[in-house]
């Protein structure tokens, strides 16, 4: 078998699973898994920037959110149906993405980080500022009537938990496609030696640019998903907690590698969901594991994987 | 411009603060030949070549390249019209495989043609003598081997004009041996400018040599002529014992 077999049989494995779980799992962790699911598009994105290009952005939550409003307020708003809204959930991650990418690829490293972080920050200031519309912290549920795609109820368990694991398996299979692909290659070349990758007559700056739309936009679709799914937009999904969460989740499950985003937050899911049915200070355990993991497994789960036993995973 | 010249310049000059790393340099580099820039440490020989490939701004003068000024092109742009380029300091991609570091400089002008881009990285490897070690992760690669793995690297680009920083820099007798035999094989096929303290190096590759000291043109022609100039030989040969 070669190692694109190899690849492609995890990916779809990895889908027949999620679409079998549906039945075999309990509800309470069906509704779980599609959560997961959603967020996991989220870490997709966020792999696709910071494990395929090497950027590490602070500022995440901003496409998150954009994606979230764009969707929600255009409905609370303008009364746009679901699909047109999702249009806008997903155009409006696409333009700040943009905007954010061409102002914050002036600087490298560190600064990166922290001009992400700031923008991240005024993003979601601008959200509390305009709280008449955004409804601030408190935020506003998105109606029944507006939770149905193509004919599919997004808010039954089974409408939502299918709807999640269609918008996973497109990204998931679109991005390891991409990872794949000379575009992609190019990103990991510039993570690996950026000047190396300039000096071969790559253009290094658009290259990243277009990672960071790619990758914002992504996290955006993610937002305007789990708004829908859900029925609920907030400020809290704008704060810095949830630019910090991708992170986690990408190191954890293996940045850089397809599987890992979701091992990532399925790990992380669960360790706090097992963790707080013992003990009300279940983010010590957390925080145990989690340096436990850093120390010993610092590529992350899949990473580790795929440096001992499965070498050809993608 | 005379046509066969790749390469010139005019008047190039780079200043840091008041540092005069570069002072009006015209130079011009005959096109299919291999020329070797020699001349003592900080005589400003990385500082030239950076501005030539576009990683140094210029303060003031002018690029050309096959008659084109190309001043205003940024490094990528410049190396695209062919302009191949190997640090001074080994830089290859540490973490990926040595097929993967040769395809990603084949792929900038192959596309996503999979079977020219394996073709060329297999005739580069091969060419180069770590055909057998395609599958290695780069960074375990011993130093002599990476060097050799950056200039299949230069290679694979089917440059126009390939400029070499020290290449022989840290490798063994016998890696310089066979250095010295690709170089010839190249002969003819591309341009070549050839950063080099070792003058048994320079001496078996160059047609012609130039001489930098202290950020200025001392003396250029062929190997005899700088071998026999006084200048030459007061400002760099008689430095080389010490080096």
């Amino acid at each position: 078998m070669s190692n694109t077999q190899r690849s492609n049989l995890l990916h779809l494995g990895t889908i027949t699973l999620l679409a079998v779980a549906f039945f075999i799992l309990p509800t309470y962790h069906v509704g779980n898994l599609s959560r997961i699911m959603v967020l996991a598009v989220y870490a997709i994105g966020y792999n696709f920037l910071f494990g395929y290009t090497g950027l590490l952005s602070l500022g995440h939550a901003l496409f998150f959110a954009a994606g979230m409003y764009g969707l929600g307020l255009s409905m609370e708003l303008f009364d746009l149906t679901t699909a047109p809204a999702l249009v806008v959930g997903l155009a409006s991650a696409l333009v700040i993405s943009a905007v954010i990418g061409f102002l914050a690829l002036r600087t490298s490293g560190v600064s990166f980080m922290i001009v992400t972080l700031m923008f991240a920050q005024a993003g979601y200031l601008t959200i509390l500022y305009f709280g008449t519309y955004t409804r601030g912290d408190e935020g506003f549920v998105i109606q029944q009537a507006d939770r149905v795609l193509f004919g599919v109820d997004l808010s039954s368990d089974t409408g939502r938990y299918f709807a999640a694991l269609a918008l996973f398996s497109v990204c998931f299979l679109a991005v390891a496609h991409l990872v794949q692909s000379p575009f992609g290659r190019t990103l990991v070349a510039i993570r690996e030696n950026e000047e190396r990758a300039r000096m071969l007559g790559y253009d290094t700056v658009t290259h990243k640019l277009k990672a960071v739309i790619i990758s914002g936009t992504i996290s955006g679709l993610a937002g305007a998903a789990y708004a829908l799914l859900f029925g609920y937009a907030g400020a809290t999904f704008a704060t810095v907690q949830y630019s910090i969460f991708p992170l986690l989740w990408v190191l954890l499950g293996g940045a850089g590698t397809t599987i890992g985003p979701l091992i990532g937050v399925i790990f992380m899911f669960y360790l706090i969901d097992l963790s707080s049915s013992i003990t009300s200070a279940y983010m010590l355990i957390a925080g145990v594991v989690l340096v436990l993991l850093t120390l010993f497994a610092p590529q992350g789960l899949a990473g580790e994987l795929r440096k001992r036993v499965f070498k050809w995973m993608p | 411009m005379d046509a066969v010249n790749i390469l010139s310049t005019k008047g190039l000059t780079k200043t840091y603060g008041g540092i005069k790393a570069n002072t009006d340099i015209d130079f011009a580099l005959p096109k299919g030949k291999t020329m070797a820039l020699i001349g003592p440490n900080g005589a400003g020989k990385s500082t030239f070549v950076g501005m030539l490939c576009g990683r140094i701004a210029a303060t003031s003068g002018d690029v050309f390249f096959e008659g084109q000024n190309i001043n205003a092109l940024p490094a990528h742009k410049r190396i695209s019209l062919g302009i191949a380029y190997t640090f001074q300091i080994t830089s290859v991609f540490a973490g990926l495989s040595l097929h993967e570091n040769v395809a990603l400089a084949a792929r900038r002008r192959l596309g996503s043609d999979v079977t020219a881009v394996d073709a060329k990285v297999a005739d580069v490897l091969a060419r180069v003598g770590l055909m057998d070690r395609a599958d290695q992760i780069a960074g375990d690669l011993s130093y002599g081997h990476q060097r050799l793995l950056e200039i299949a690297m230069g290679l694979a680009q089917d440059p126009r004009l390939f400029i070499l920083d020290e290449p022989t820099q840290g490798l063994a007798d016998s890696e310089i041996a066979s250095f010295i035999d690709l170089i010839n094989s190249l002969a003819g096929e591309t341009t070549i400018l050839l950063i080099e303290h070792n003058m048994d190096v320079v001496m078996k590759t160059a047609a012609y040599i130039t001489v930098l000291n202290f950020g200025e043109i001392l003396a250029a022609g062929t190997p005899e002529e700088i071998h026999a100039n006084e200048a030459v030989q007061a400002a760099y040969l008689g430095t080389t014992t010490d080096a």
